[in-house]
């Protein structure tokens, strides 16, 4: 019969309640969503050469470090590569090859190695091993290496027998591998089916009725079809959820923000105001722009706020608005400029610029809080194919550090200048991005870290890098 | 959220936000027009929603959007077509999924054929009348069938419903052969979730549960009627085809096996696939409990202020403690914790001693510009909001705040992951938890912003059949009353008074 009545305090800086006094019942550090993993995890991929592994595995690592939750790739091949001379051919990965399959299996050994360092000494939750694993000997390893040390496993098989995408997959990533640096294209592609062929010797899928007890997935044909089995936990649950929304098609994502808004004119932030003058002629521009993309089958998403909305119009095409897409609230600092910031609320400024990632504005958001709140939308432009998002400063940083795989502290000084379009095409393991500055002024309201960013800091220094403005 | 009346569904469509189509919280802006216009249109802000929309418009009501002209592939309907022997959950799968849908906004209706069969044949004898040589049988349930598919028909095209589940046991490829020409000749997508199960305690559990108290078995005892469904079990198992990887492989569907060990998910095509499949590889059958609570009485509860961040009134602690008792004397085992990142959530869970976790999106609404105000205030203040607000309490947005519909939508992950969970207590704010209250007892949306949810007293959920048992339990402490019902005069027009007369009692 507890009659404990508990002091609370409230974080200064991500404005979390917590006992005053430590107490067992407050697990861990406040964040807008509960975490579920308790157990770290592993996520083994499994399949040939070829079949998309270390594409699902990078995008797979960067989507659940977008979403908080620490993650790493550990890609044997990297291991191999850094073990012996030069590659020379395919003769390697010959079956019978011992003395090869010795440094082979040496190399899954230290990545498993660094991936329990991982784990134990880097605070990692979920460790990506990215090979073929494409015997039940091998997967017998590493399965019990995790029972030994706790960890839960995952599986994702990637299966596919369509030569096409195989040939696409080649020219695309292997061609350009370390491993066919100088080599003529035709041999390379020719010594890599070999070397794809070694493996098929050995090849044993995972079994629906042997394997019944793993927790997996695999994918036949990039996507067309999925099958899973025993998903553990809500990060399993997420990560299915993830690999059945995500496409190989090629498209373009065009993000912007809005044209310049009057607010902006004046240096203040959020508000829901409309375009100035030159945001309006923006909204003319970004219409000639994309018409002369000639996309096919563009999709327009915008926030809930005028300013977006208005620039959109410009377009001439049909629009989708979502509420996700709105500026990060600023809570009591609405519609304020710095320089009133800095005067009514120097101690939040300060707790800003020491980590303008986590810092939650008082009845308003962080940039944690918009990741939350943008995953739904990152879950949608997964599944879309051409589309152009006209959103905000702080909003077009999350969606950017997402597809560029920014860290938490890049992501909030991310230069989303005014009146500039990104287009990001997917290609090979990333995101090519193209700057495009519709040629017309706009204030500037990036706002540096400062150097100074004690508490007891004077004005001028917290005032050094806001930019001019009315 | 289902949504019945005529009139606001009207007001629905014509207001161009096609929610149903658009599963989050999208909206759909203009129509095609001349590309070389240079000057935007004007935006107005609709009074209700706080959406921004184009003028001009008709009778002061925006143009009709460009799906509503022509049929639009990523909104055409959904027809969701179960799969399975008797007995594998698939009614339980479709009042659930459909539950689930209209919740989150996309209108879904079932059309069940046993329903049908059961209107058609008064009463029902005995499992002959599923044998397969039964040639009137056949018939009669063919032409329920038939039936179900026109009904589903109408509510697709004419009634502005987006997704129809038919719940039937389609067995036979011909069956399905028959619905899927069916689905392309009206233009809808057809998703089919088939329930493939062998376990034979789940199968008598699900008999159980649901079987024995159907009308079907009203005047039968309990052996009689187990046996009797075993029959009829077995008269669909010699025809039954199950999905194939090769021959349907064109087919769009899941194949749940075994209650969800196992998923076969193919060729899933839109978002609206996408999210059935992962709703239902996330919900499960184990036996648990969810308890519903709102924080203690907080200070401002006190004051007839809503909103804010305060902390608990002394009559919020005694709760506090009284809830730790309670929840011990439930003898819950591995009972998880959630709260709000509200100050008086997290206090009233300290007094539980057990580790919680706290979710921001468990917040409660945001009033906006009214945060803090008493509800006089507000009539004083904002009297046209607040007018607004009892018009239509679902949709009305507060001015830089939130909606109902706003939070069922920041909602959908908590739900998501309560259907992961099994025992778990939610100690929430009074919007909040008419909202999931909503889900679980599936309200509509009229009727969810005016669910009763007092302080003080835990909701005990407990699945059952194909629905959801509650208990109210009252912890005996006094505490205000924040309930307010809707008034007799919504108009804009009203008196001050009469805007008051339902605003309870505080100090």
């Amino acid at each position: 019969m507890s009659q404990r009545q508990t002091k609370l305090t409230q974080n200064p800086l991500e404005k979390i309640w917590i006992p005053s006094m430590s107490s067992k019942l407050y697990r861990r550090r406040g964040s807008s969503v509960p975490q579920f993993t308790n157990s770290p995890t592993m996520i083994v991929m499994v399949g040939l050469p070829a079949r998309g592994k270390t594409y699902i595995s990078k995008k797979l690592t960067r989507y659940l470090n977008w979403i908080g939750v620490p993650t790493k790739v550990f890609n044997v091949g990297q291991y191999r590569r850094d073990a012996t001379q030069s590659y020379k051919s395919y003769e390697f990965f010959r079956p019978d090859n011992q003395e090869a399959m010795k440094i082979r299996k040496a190399c899954a050994i230290a990545a498993l190695k660094d991936v329990c360092a991982y784990f134990m000494q880097e605070q990692g939750q979920v460790a990506v091993f990215d090979a073929t694993n494409t015997t039940i000997e091998r997967r017998e390893v590493i399965l019990s290496f995790a029972k030994e040390n706790g960890y839960k496993i995952f599986f994702i098989e990637s299966l596919c027998d369509d030569p096409e995408i195989i040939a696409e997959n080649i020219k695309q990533v292997k061609l350009s591998s370390p491993d066919y640096a100088g080599c003529d294209k035709e041999e390379a592609v020719a010594d890599f089916l070999k070397r794809i062929e070694c493996y098929k010797v050995t090849y044993i899928s995972l079994n629906d009725e042997k394997d019944r007890s793993l927790s997996y997935i695999k994918i036949f044909n990039v996507g067309s079809r999925y099958l899973v089995n025993r998903v553990q936990d809500h990060i399993q649950s997420r990560i299915v959820y993830y690999l059945m929304n995500i496409h190989v098609a090629p498209r373009f994502i065009y993000l912007t923000r809005h044209g310049e808004s009057e607010l902006n004119l004046v240096g203040r932030i959020g508000g829901d105001s409309g375009l100035s003058p030159r945001g309006n002629k923006f909204a003319s521009a970004l219409g000639g722009y994309i018409r002369s993309q000639c996309i096919r089958d563009l999709k327009v998403w915008t926030s809930h706020m005028k300013r977006t909305i208005q620039t959109a119009e410009g377009l001439g095409v049909p629009y989708e608005q979502w509420k996700a897409l709105n500026e990060i609230d600023a809570g009591v600092c609405e519609e304020m400029t710095y320089e009133e910031i800095q005067d009514h609320y120097p101690e939040e400024f300060a707790l800003r610029d020491q980590n303008k990632y986590r810092y939650r504005y008082p009845k308003g958001e962080s940039y944690e809080d918009l990741v939350q709140r943008l995953e739904p939308v990152i879950m949608e432009l997964e599944r879309q194919e051409n589309v152009l998002v006209v959103c905000h400063q702080a909003v077009m940083r999350c969606l950017l550090a997402y597809f560029l795989d920014k860290s938490a502290a890049e992501l909030p000084y991310l230069k989303c200048p005014l009146h500039t379009v990104l287009k990001l095409t997917p290609v090979a393991y990333g995101c090519k991005v193209e700057s495009i500055f519709l040629n017309i002024e706009a204030v500037n309201t990036h706002r540096d870290k400062p150097v100074n960013v004690d508490v007891d800091r004077e004005p001028e220094e917290a005032l050094l890098t806001v930019p001019d403005h009315i | 959220m289902r949504d019945h009346s005529p009139e606001t569904h009207d007001k629905r469509l014509r207001a161009t936000v096609v929610e149903a189509t658009t599963m989050s919280s999208m909206e759909v802006g203009m129509e095609e027009r001349p590309s070389n216009t240079a000057t935007p249109r004007e935006l107005t802000q609709n009074p209700l929603k706080k959406i921004w929309m184009p003028l001009p418009c008709k009778n002061g009501l925006p143009e009709k959007h460009i799906s509503q002209r022509k049929v639009c592939m990523t909104n055409c309907p959904t027809l969701i077509v179960t799969v399975g022997l008797p007995a594998r959950g698939k009614t339980y799968i479709s009042k659930k999924l459909t539950r689930y849908l209209n919740w989150i906004g996309v209108p879904t209706r079932e059309f069940n054929v046993g329903q049908y069969r059961r209107e058609c044949v008064k009463i029902y004898k005995s499992f002959e009348f599923f044998r397969p040589d039964n040639e009137e049988g056949l018939k009669i349930r063919q032409q329920c069938a038939s039936a179900a598919l026109n009904d589903v028909r109408q509510y697709l095209a004419d009634k502005g419903g987006q997704v129809a589940v038919f719940d039937a046991t389609n067995t036979t490829r011909e069956r399905r052969g028959t619905i899927t020409a069916f689905a392309e000749q009206n233009g809808f997508k057809v998703f089919f979730v088939e329930s493939v199960c062998e376990d034979p305690e789940v199968i008598a559990e699900n008999i159980v549960q649901v079987k024995l108290g159907s009308p079907d078995y009203t005047n039968c005892n309990t052996e009689e009627a187990m046996e009797d469904f075993k029959k009829r079990i077995k008269c669909y198992e010699n025809s039954y085809e199950t999905l194939d990887e090769v021959l349907d492989r064109d087919l769009s569907y899941i194949k749940i096996m075994d209650v969800g060990r196992r998923y076969l998910v193919n060729q899933v095509q839109d978002h609206i696939q996408s999210r059935i499949v992962y709703y239902l590889m996330n919900i499960h059958i184990t036996p648990r409990s969810i308890y519903l609570c709102r924080h203690g009485e907080s200070d401002l509860n006190v004051k007839g202020c809503i909103g804010g961040d305060s902390g608990l009134s002394p009559r919020g602690k005694e709760f506090a403690n009284y809830l730790g008792q309670f929840i011990q004397s439930q003898e819950i085992s591995d009972l998880k914790v959630w709260t709000s990142q509200m100050k008086r959530t997290i206090q009233t869970a300290e007094a539980v001693s057990v580790p919680y976790e706290q979710w921001k999106a468990l917040n409660e609404i945001d009033a906006g510009v009214c945060e803090e105000m008493m509800y006089e205030e507000i009539q004083q203040h904002y009297p046209l909001e607040f007018a607004m607000r009892d018009q239509d309490k679902y949709r009305y947005r507060y001015p830089k705040g939130e909606s109902y519909e706003d939070l069922v939508q920041r909602l959908e992950p908590v739900i998501m992951e309560l259907e992961r969970q099994e025992n778990i207590l939610v100690v929430c704010h009074q919007a909040i938890m008419r909202c999931l209250l909503a889900y679980f007892l599936d309200k509509t949306a009229e009727e969810l912003p005016y669910l009763k949810c007092p302080l003080h007293t835990v909701l005990k959920l407990t699945p059952v059949a194909y629905g959801c048992k509650v208990e109210s339990i009252y912890l005996n402490v006094d505490a205000v009353n924040t309930h307010r019902d809707r008034p007799e005069n919504v108009k804009v027009s009203r008196m001050a008074e009469e805007a008051l007369l339902t605003v309870p009692a505080h100090q």
